[in-house]
C-alpha cells in the first residue's frame, strides 16, 4: 500500500497529476449539469410570479 | 427543373433517399428543442460508460502496470496526461467544424456549440498543460520549456480562453457570435502546428508513442489502461456538451412555449 502511495519517490508527482485531472473531469461533468438545476429553479419561480400577479 | 419540383418529387433512388435523411437530420439537429428532447439519453448513456472507464483506466494504470524502465513510476502519468491532450484538441476540432456551420448557415445551434465547448476545452487544456509540467520536473529536470509543442498547447489554452472571454467582451450576442466564429476559425491554423510540432522542430518533447498505422512504441500492457481512459475521457467530454447544451438551450429558449411545458412537468432524477 506505501509502495502505491510513495510511487517509487515519484508519489507527489503522480497523485498531483491525477488529482488535478479528476478535478478537471468532475468540474466539467457536474458543471453543466447544475448549471440546468438552477435554471430550472429559477424559471419556475419567475413562473409562479407570473402567474400570482396575473390573478 | 424548376425549384419547388424537386422537394415535391419523391426521391427514387437510394443514394438520394440517404442524402434526404441525412439534410433532415441536419435540420433536426438544428433545432434547439428537438434536439434537448433528443439528446438527453444519450448524455445520461455517456455519463454512464466514461465514468467507470475513467475510473478502471486510471486504477489499472496507477496500480496494476509494471513502472517504466527508464522514467520508473511517473511515467503513469501518461494515462491522464495524454487522453487530455487528445480531447482538448478534438474539442477544438468540433468548435471549428461548429464555426463553419455557423458561418455558412448561421444556425444557433452551432454557435451553442461553440459556447458549451470552449470553457471545456479550456478546462481540460488546462489538465493536459498541469499534468505535463508535473510530468517534465522528474523526467526533464524541468517543469516548463519554451519549445514547439508546450507553446503551441499554452496557445490552444488561451484560444479557448479568448472564444470565451470575447463573448462576455461584445453586448450584442449575435456580434458576438460572429466574433467568435471567426477567432475559432482563425485559430484553427494552431492545431496542425500542435500536431507536427513534435516532427518539426528538435523539441524535448517526446515523438508520439502510436501513430496510426505503424506498430505502437510502447508496451503493450501500457496500451490497455491508457485506451481506457482516452476512451473515457471522450465520453465524458461528450456528455458534458450535450449537458451544457441542454442548459444553454433552455437559458437562450427560456420564453419559448415547449421550454414552459417542460418546466411545468415534474423534474426527472437526473436534473
Amino acid at each position: 500500500m506505501s509502495d502505491l502511495l510513495l510511487m517509487g519517490g515519484h508519489g507527489a508527482y503522480v497523485w498531483s497529476a491525477y488529482a488535478i485531472s479528476c478535478a478537471a473531469l468532475l468540474g466539467i461533468c457536474v458543471w453543466p449539469l447544475a448549471r440546468l438545476r438552477k435554471l430550472r429553479a429559477k424559471l419556475l419561480r419567475r413562473m409562479a410570479e407570473e402567474a400570482r400577479a396575473g390573478r | 427543373m424548376p425549384k419547388g419540383m424537386e422537394t415535391a418529387a419523391q426521391p427514387r433512388t437510394g443514394a438520394a433517399r440517404g442524402w434526404r435523411r441525412l439534410r433532415e437530420a441536419f435540420h433536426k439537429a438544428g433545432s434547439p428543442r428537438w434536439f434537448f428532447a433528443g439528446c438527453r439519453a444519450w448524455m445520461i448513456g455517456l455519463y454512464a460508460i466514461g465514468a467507470p472507464l475513467v475510473v478502471v483506466g486510471a486504477v489499472w494504470g496507477l496500480a496494476f502496470v509494471p513502472p517504466d524502465r527508464l522514467q520508473g513510476d511517473s511515467f503513469r502519468i501518461l494515462f491522464v496526461h495524454v487522453p487530455a491532450v487528445h480531447v482538448a484538441q478534438s474539442v477544438y476540432y468540433a468548435i471549428a467544424v461548429a464555426a463553419v456551420v455557423y458561418l455558412v448557415w448561421r444556425m444557433k445551434m452551432a454557435d451553442m456549440v461553440i459556447a458549451v465547448g470552449a470553457p471545456i476545452g479550456l478546462a481540460i487544456t488546462a489538465a493536459a498543460l498541469l499534468t505535463g509540467i508535473i510530468w517534465g520536473i522528474p523526467t526533464w529536470g524541468t517543469g516548463w520549456v519554451w519549445d514547439a509543442r508546450t507553446v503551441s498547447t499554452l496557445v490552444l489554452l488561451i484560444l479557448f480562453f479568448g472564444l470565451t472571454a470575447l463573448r462576455q467582451a461584445v453586448v450584442r450576442p449575435q456580434r458576438a457570435a460572429l466574433a467568435v466564429a471567426l477567432l475559432a476559425l482563425v485559430g484553427v491554423v494552431n492545431l496542425p502546428i500542435i500536431k507536427y510540432s513534435v516532427d518539426w522542430f528538435a523539441t524535448l518533447h517526446q515523438p508520439p508513442s502510436i501513430r496510426i498505422g505503424q506498430k505502437p512504441a510502447i508496451a503493450a500492457v501500457f496500451l490497455w489502461p491508457l485506451a481506457l481512459t482516452t476512451l473515457g475521457y471522450y465520453c465524458l467530454a461528450v456528455a458534458a456538451g450535450l449537458a451544457g447544451l441542454r442548459a444553454l438551450i433552455v437559458d437562450r429558449e427560456a420564453g419559448a412555449d415547449w421550454v414552459r411545458q417542460w418546466l411545468a412537468r415534474p423534474a426527472p432524477a437526473s436534473e
